[in-house]
């Protein structure tokens, strides 16, 4: 590089009228698009306030947007001013633009300024995710749990993928499974979520949960139900012919309500109840099932 | 190198003449003969005296077809004539390169086994661009499907597989798709080569290429797969006989990547002219040099997965089968420390062909060469460590994901780099806005997006959501096709006069660029909305009030394809049709291999080029500065 690393470093006077212009364009306009996301696309962001949970997401959507927008306009700026002010009037001379190779202390900032922002993002999101959990599927061993998993007794549901569509067994009511998904409201709910076939996804939009269901494994996740609302259950994983139409509805009740729901459930379910294998974490396929 | 072998023929003899003899033709007959062997005979045999428990019960015999696929290959390989040389070694004739030197000049060269790095670029374009149309097909059928939220023109089946052929064509075909044609090409060229250091495993690579191709299209006719690109085990053990066409065309692809990336290193390492150091390499070879580790590393990882799923499938293996004893995880794992190389073996491609282009369009030196450098190096050192992002909510490793968050922010560092010396390199420039100047610039707003998407992704919390929708599908479309494609027409209109020997009718060049500009973004753009509304990936039906975005990525998806077909158009015309013969260096560029005749002759160049400075000798010099100003200059990373 000694070879040829000569040019301009230090900045003229023309670099320097570049930059304060490009400064008195970003400034504003970083001002303005920060404003929009946050007053205009936040409170509209996914997943919603279903949950906790969800609205933990949203709040987290907001600061990475407010974190990207500064660089999405620097870069923009930059470009759209590159292009109009530098651009070549005159193709036919066969001008050139000065060598300059490099300025240490621009590449410095960069780095800092970047490294900065790197950081900062991924320290907020894993603290975030380590408060709560953030409704993600955490394996079997979960360490990031809601604080108030540790004083009071979590309502556990275990849930069952298969191809093409979920169930739902009540360890807390004595392990008895239901095609339907209803919760109490502002519970604190414990999904054990596992497969019997395939890999699926356990996703309800606006409860802000999502968990991969594998064969044989115990995906646990937690999500703390705000009020009464109606949620979409997807599968997120690719699961075979039907995936597309493995979705179902899901309902946040009252705690009356889904005391009243449940008791039913049971009632209706007791006599199909000793047909049902026991209560597991985990169910093992049959070895070697293959559709064909 | 040695002298011709075979005389040359006088005249030109018939056309069933150029028929017989090791060629595309010979090997496409000896591939028929290999799948009957292996399907019919071998494949049979063996499956008649095996256990066959999993196979019996769906009645599917998954031996024979993985057979007759291996076998098929070796035919095709061999009657193209890549058993010759080694059969003539053992036989004790003396090496050479005779395929090289023997074959003339015609058009009949394309068709066969050539180790002319210039011919084997330039089949490597077409037969990409080949299969790169189909895919696009493929999207466009896909699209189609999605027009309306229930089930109108295919099953969900044959939607699957369409989804399936899209993703494995455009990822295992474009991986190839700057480093095969440019690389292969121009990397020679620009270190002061004649040949890559392993010609014969050079056209090894394009042949496995097409033939892994090939194999994938014919899972039409078995029943298709419904795994997606990313083929997951316990789904694909499940599979038809269709799955077999998956496995068989991504270990071939994976095979060519490897031995790809191999001989681009060791030409590069080993085969620089003098004067040629590691400094003076244009940004072109430094980028190929780090997506060229990244293939050789990761590429056999996704053969031994592969492997692994062949063997579960037909010996009785349960790598990936839970209920005996293997793991869904694993097949994740291993495919994912593969997969996420995979991306970046893919985007450097685009930023090594942005910081090569962008100096000659400003007429600049290249701004923060070391800087740059440090780039390409630290998103390939940094890729290996990012892998379990994929992973977030599949309920492994749990404490392991702050350490993937961070690792895969990290890596928005070096890749900001990239950034950084592109918008140093026009700082104060003379911007040309010349069509591949304008695919370069694309590039920059799409890469944006496609990167800034990515830190959502990347954010666990944020990711419980994106995951697996088509916020997912839209970030990385905005890096691969938004990255690789553009920089890829990029790459066509600068250095196709060079390959091709004809110009670009520019008025239908600025066609194609804007209307893909456009449609690109008018498609992609609406897919993250869709994607945090919830809309997951793979899916054929949808909630039917998302309608009206999903009719207008459709209809904008169609404009990408008509965009595709002004680029066909403008093929055809500027080369078929009117052929205007090219100027030896229209950009006035000042890298090394516009200093070789046009149409670049067989051997390169009689003398070997001298090196002796910066690579991109733009700009105008200022006036000699005092000694102590220079220092810092350069970069400093």
């Amino acid at each position: 590089m000694t070879t040829f690393d000569h040019g301009a470093t230090g900045a003229t006077g023309e670099d320097r009228l570049h930059f304060r212009r490009l400064l008195m364009i970003w400034v504003p306009l970083t001002i303005a698009l920060l404003a929009i996301d946050i007053w205009v696309l936040g409170p509209i962001l996914p997943p919603g306030n279903g949950s906790v949970e969800a609205s933990g997401q949203r709040v987290d959507n907001i600061v990475l947007l407010a974190m990207a927008t500064p660089v999405m306009t620097a870069v923009l700026v930059y470009f759209s001013y590159a292009i109009i002010v530098f651009r070549e009037r005159d193709p036919a001379a066969a001008l050139e633009g000065p060598a300059i190779r490099g300025h240490a202390g621009v590449q410095l900032w960069w780095l800092v300024i970047t490294t900065g922002i790197v950081l900062a993002a991924a320290g907020y999101g894993t603290a975030r995710l380590l408060a709560d959990g953030s409704g993600g599927g955490q394996g079997p061993n979960p360490i990031a749990a809601p604080a108030q998993a540790s004083s009071d007794r979590p309502l556990q549901v275990q849930v069952i993928a298969q191809q093409w569509h979920f169930t739902f067994r009540w360890p807390s009511y004595g392990g008895f499974e239901t095609t339907d998904l209803k919760l109490p409201a502002h519970t604190l709910v414990e999904f054990h979520v596992t497969s019997l076939d395939v890999v699926h996804s356990f996703w309800a939009y606006q409860l802000g949960v999502k968990a991969d269901a594998n064969p044989g494994e115990d995906n646990v996740a937690y999500v703390t139900t705000n009020g009464p609302l109606r949620f979409n259950i997807r599968c997120a994983e690719l699961c075979g012919v039907w995936h597309g139409y493995m979705y179902q509805p899901g309902q946040v009740l009252s705690q009356s309500q889904f005391a009243s729901w449940i008791a039913q459930q049971r009632q209706q379910n007791a006599p199909s109840e000793k047909f049902l294998t026991p209560y597991a974490k985990t169910y093992f396929p049959a070895p070697g099932r293959r559709s064909g | 190198m040695s002298a011709v072998a075979v005389p040359v023929r006088a005249g030109s003899p018939p056309f069933w003449r150029h028929l017989l003899g090791f060629n595309m033709f010979t090997g496409i007959v000896l591939a028929v003969v290999g799948w009957v062997i292996g399907d019919n005979v071998v494949g049979p045999a063996i499956h008649a005296k095996s256990l066959a428990y999993y196979t019996t019960e769906a009645g599917q015999n998954d031996i024979s077809v993985l057979l007759g696929y291996l076998f098929g290959v070796a035919g095709f390989l061999i009657g193209l004539g890549f058993a010759n040389y080694p059969i003539k070694r053992m036989l004790g004739y003396p090496p050479t390169l005779a395929e090289h030197e023997s074959e003339g000049e015609g058009l009949w060269r394309y068709f066969r086994l050539c180790t002319d790095h210039k011919v084997v670029g330039i089949q490597y374009l077409v037969g990409i661009g080949v299969f790169f149309f189909v895919g696009g097909l493929n999207a466009m059928f896909i699209r189609t499907e999605l027009l309306q939220p229930n089930v109108h023109i295919w099953g969900a089946n044959q939607y699957l597989t369409l989804v399936g052929m899209h993703g494995a064509m455009m990822m295992g075909m474009m991986t190839s798709g700057v480093l095969g044609p440019f690389a292969n090409y121009l990397v020679p060229l620009m270190i002061g080569t004649r040949r890559m250091a392993y010609p014969r495993v050079e056209a090894f690579t394009f042949w496995l290429l097409m033939a892994a191709g090939v194999v994938l299209i014919t899972t039409v006719f078995f029943g298709g797969f419904q795994t997606g690109w990313t083929g997951y085990a316990t789904l694909g053990d499940q599979g038809q006989v269709g799955y077999d066409a998956y496995i068989g065309f991504f270990a071939l692809v994976g095979t060519s990547m490897t031995l790809l990336g191999f001989n681009l290193m060791a030409t590069i390492i080993t085969m620089r002219a003098p004067g040629m150091t590691w400094s003076r390499l244009p940004m072109m070879v430094w980028g190929t040099l780090a997506t060229s580790i990244l293939m050789l590393l990761a590429a056999p990882m996704l053969v031994a997965t592969l492997l692994m799923a062949a063997l579960d499938r037909t010996a009785q293996t349960a790598f990936f089968i839970p209920g005996n004893g293997g793991s869904s995880y694993l097949y994740e794992n291993l495919f994912w420390v593969f997969g996420h190389p995979e991306v970046y073996i893919v985007a450097i491609p685009g930023f090594m062909i942005v910081l090569e282009l962008l100096p000659v369009f400003a007429r600049k030196p290249l701004w923060g060469y070391r800087l740059a450098v440090a780039g390409f190096l630290g998103v390939a050192l940094l890729s290996w460590f990012v892998w379990q992002h994929h992973l977030f909510v599949s309920g492994i490793n749990a404490d392991l994901r702050p350490f993937y968050m961070l690792s895969t922010e990290l890596i928005s560092l070096p890749t900001g780099f990239t950034f950084l010396c592109a918008m140093g390199t026009l700082w104060r420039g003379r911007i040309r806005l010349e069509v591949p100047m304008l695919f370069c610039l694309a590039w920059a707003f799409n890469f944006l997006f496609g990167g800034l998407s990515g830190v959502f992704n990347s954010d666990t919390p944020s990711d419980v959501t994106t995951h697996g929708s088509f916020f997912v599908m839209a970030h990385f479309h905005y890096t691969i096709m938004g990255g690789l494609v553009f920089t890829f027409f990029a790459a066509i209109y600068y250095w196709g006069p060079k390959m091709l020997g004809f110009k670009f009718n520019e008025r239908l060049a600025k066609i194609h660029f804007w209307t893909l500009f456009i449609s690109f973004n008018s498609t992609f753009g609406p897919l993250f909305a869709l994607g945090f509304m919830g809309m997951p990936r793979r899916v054929v039906t949808y909630n039917p009030h998302w309608q009206f975005l999903n009719d207008w990525v459709s209809a904008s998806a169609y404009c990408i394809g008509l965009s595709m077909l002004v680029f066909l158009a403008n093929v055809i015309y500027s080369m078929v049709l009117k052929r205007e013969p090219v100027e030896a260096n229209p950009w006035n560029s000042k890298s090394i291999e516009w200093t070789y005749p046009t149409p670049v002759p067989v051997h390169d160049f009689d003398r070997f080029p001298v090196f002796d400075g910066d690579p991109y000798p733009y700009g105008v010099e200022p006036v000699a500065a005092p000694a102590t100003a220079a220092v810092p200059a350069g970069g400093s990373s």
